[in-house]
């Protein structure tokens, strides 16, 4: 089956600042692709380019098989988009907005109300028919957000951050969705900040000061081998005084990174040290120490590569 | 090619209907200028508060002093005994003429000889203290001959007499040259502004960019903003026009019909302006700040208040360069003289190629702000 999204070298200059450079990944159907990266480093390019808004500089992409370029027409019509802001109308009710944009994606008028109802009842927006979007509280706006770039029936959502600034109930409840869309087919590309969001898609692109740094299954990520090097260990470290612990660790020559992560530090040592890393935390009045070993978290993960990438 | 045009037009109503504070206001603006310039802004000058220092009293100087007050244009409203009130008057501003009769004056007229009468004007206000010292002069003028004729024992008459005809505006009310030209200035700024304000509130709520990955057209879109304040900016020509005739009772000398026809052609220039806002405003308050841009020459250089041809030269020019400029002279052509298509084509002609030109400016100009 050929890929619902696949990008070549995809390129965007915006004067003599190169936003994106040379971005080339590929999505298969029915994934939720994350794509992670901090503020600037080209995240909203990239979906601006993918849903014909932006033109690529150099580079092609082709989107749901049409090329972003020859056949934008052709790809904005089964593709959704939920850009960062809220961007609906906030003076039109939410039937108002629903009923706008089925109209503007030329949707049949006998067809038009099943299709409404359709998303209303995904969505579960039905109690706030009548309410303006603008009196909707933030977890409820997005969810209008979502029903109004299902309407068409997409068979692929562009979501730009879209759990920004909702509490974690209405967070989860997105992602519920999401996965149960997901199982009808939908396709998914979602930027996000969030790692735990990160960590609930199919696949993930990570991209770096307009650079894509690495792209796989979590899995695949966590078991690269530039994340835990060869003859290192990870290990969660759990002792007293976290910061202060964590900087005497960093000062050791085998270790090789500590962060604190919650009630507890994540480091990276030396293969064959942890009994003496116990050791020397107890002798520096941290203890009681104790140390196991962990697979890495995908913020290690991003952690070691973007590291890696500034080192060379 | 028009695809989403209906959707958006439909949408655009809706706008309209939910935010009743700015349609009010907009067509608010026009009654309150109707006011304003119709009744209160009087470009004659009548009533001109005066000050009188008469040191000879006697029957002659009285009838100077009725002479000032018959003619409508001097209110005598002080009489004061000494040089320091007079002066006094002007100063503290409750005059702005001040006239001092000396005590010899009977004697003068009686003697054959001049009699010197004294007028200070206040020179702050040029405008009436120009048609002061006309008045006073031709008040003095009359004086005299009717006392040299009557020396001379001739006839009464002069010999040359200026007979006007005011053709058009035979009581030349400010009204009938104001009103018309405000139909223009009020059409530019409602559609100007409404125009502007619709498509940069889109921009500024991130629903510009939401259009733009549906399939709507770029012409769907960029017509379906433009038509419904098209309409709205048809209205009020409309209503302004009634008030127009209703109200200050200014008739149409000429076609109702030509004077719709050529509105159009200026009608896309306020359009083109709106959308050449919205292009260079990425906000709304900036918006308000480019029309103004537009709008203030348009009130000040149109010819609207004051004749262009009394205007420096670059000035002048500018005046030329401004849409509004024509659509007046086409207004007051049609509504005053009741002049036809051909005296005002060269109007129309250069006022279409303005809103040609200005509307394919715009346009390309939104287009490229979407990419």
């Amino acid at each position: 089956m050929s890929p619902v999204i696949a990008a070549e070298g995809l390129t965007r200059r915006f004067g003599s600042f190169t936003a994106v450079d040379d971005v080339s990944f590929s999505i298969d159907q029915g994934s939720i692709f994350g794509f992670l990266g901090p503020n600037g480093s080209g995240k909203s390019t990239v979906i601006r380019m993918l849903c014909g808004l932006l033109r690529p500089s150099r580079g092609s992409a082709s989107v749901l098989g049409h090329d972003i370029e020859r056949e934008v027409e052709t790809v904005k019509r089964s593709i959704g988009y939920m850009s960062q802001q809220f961007s609906l109308y906030a003076d039109l009710s939410v039937m108002e907005n629903l009923n706008f944009y089925a109209r503007i994606y030329a949707i049949p008028r006998r067809e038009m109300r099943n299709r409404i109802e359709e998303v209303i009842d995904i969505v579960g927006i039905g109690a706030y028919r009548k309410r303006l979007a603008r009196h909707l509280s933030g977890g409820w706006k997005q969810r209008l957000a979502l029903a109004c770039a299902l309407v068409h029936r997409p068979r692929l959502l562009f979501l730009d951050e879209p759990t920004a600034g909702i509490d974690p109930v209405a967070r989860r409840e997105l992602w519920n969705l999401l996965f149960d869309l997901s199982g009808r087919g939908v396709t998914f590309f979602v930027t996000t900040h969030y790692m735990d969001e990160a960590e609930r898609c199919s696949h993930i692109a990570y991209i770096h000061f307009s650079k894509l740094i690495v792209c796989g299954t979590p899995n695949e990520l966590k078991t690269l081998p530039e994340v835990t090097p060869e003859a290192t260990i990870r290990l969660e470290v759990r002792c007293r005084m976290l910061a202060a612990a964590m900087r005497h660790m960093n000062a050791l020559p085998y270790v090789q990174d500590a962060t604190i992560f919650g009630d507890s530090l994540h480091a990276l040592v030396l293969a064959g040290h942890e009994r003496q890393l116990v050791r020397d935390l107890d002798a520096a009045d941290f203890g009681p120490a104790a140390a196991a070993e962990i697979s890495p978290s995908l913020e290690d993960v991003f952690v070691t590569l973007t590291r890696n990438r500034d080192a060379r | 090619m028009f695809r989403g045009l209906t959707s958006i037009i439909y949408k655009e109503m809706f706008h309209i209907i939910r935010d009743p504070k700015t349609l009010f206001l907009m067509l608010l603006i026009p009654g309150m200028d109707m006011t304003i310039f119709g009744y209160a802004i009087d470009l004659e000058v009548s009533n001109i508060p005066t000050a009188v220092y008469n040191l000879d009293g006697r029957r002659d100087s009285r009838e100077f002093e009725d002479m000032l007050q018959n003619s409508g244009f001097f209110t005598l409203k002080e009489f004061v005994h000494s040089d320091v009130a007079l002066n006094e008057a002007i100063v503290r501003g409750r005059c702005s003429v001040a006239v001092k009769i000396p005590p010899d004056y009977t004697d003068q007229l009686v003697r054959g000889g001049s009699a010197t009468v004294q007028v200070l004007l206040d020179g702050s206000d040029s405008t009436v203290a120009m048609q002061a010292l006309q008045v006073v002069n031709a008040i003095a003028l009359q004086k005299s001959l009717s006392i040299i004729a009557k020396s001379l024992d001739a006839p009464s008459k002069p010999p040359v007499e200026i007979r006007p005809r005011v053709l058009f505006n035979p009581d030349m009310k400010t009204p009938n040259f104001m009103i018309p030209g405000l139909v223009a200035v009020t059409m530019q700024q409602v559609t100007l502004m409404l125009t502007a304000l619709a498509i940069v509130r889109e921009k500024e709520a991130g629903t510009l960019e939401q259009l733009m990955v549906t399939p709507v057209s770029r012409l769907g879109l960029l017509l379906g903003k433009l038509i419904p304040y098209a309409v709205i900016g048809v209205l009020e020509t409309a209503i302004t026009l009634v008030i127009m005739v209703g109200l200050f009772q200014v008739p149409i000398a000429g076609s109702i019909t030509l004077l719709a026809l050529f509105s159009l052609s200026f009608l896309f220039t306020a359009l083109g302006m709106g959308l050449l806002t919205s292009t260079l405003a990425s906000n709304q308050i900036q918006a308000v700040q480019f029309a103004f841009i537009f709008i203030l020459p348009s009130v000040l250089l149109s010819g609207f208040m004051f004749p262009l041809e009394s205007m420096p030269t670059p000035i002048y020019w500018l005046g030329q360069a401004l849409p509004a400029t024509y659509y007046i002279r086409i207004l007051r052509g049609i509504i005053l003289r009741g002049a036809g298509f051909y005296d005002l084509l060269p109007q129309v002609i250069i006022l279409t190629g303005m809103g040609i030109f200005l509307l394919g400016l715009a346009a390309s100009r939104f287009h490229k702000t979407l990419d």
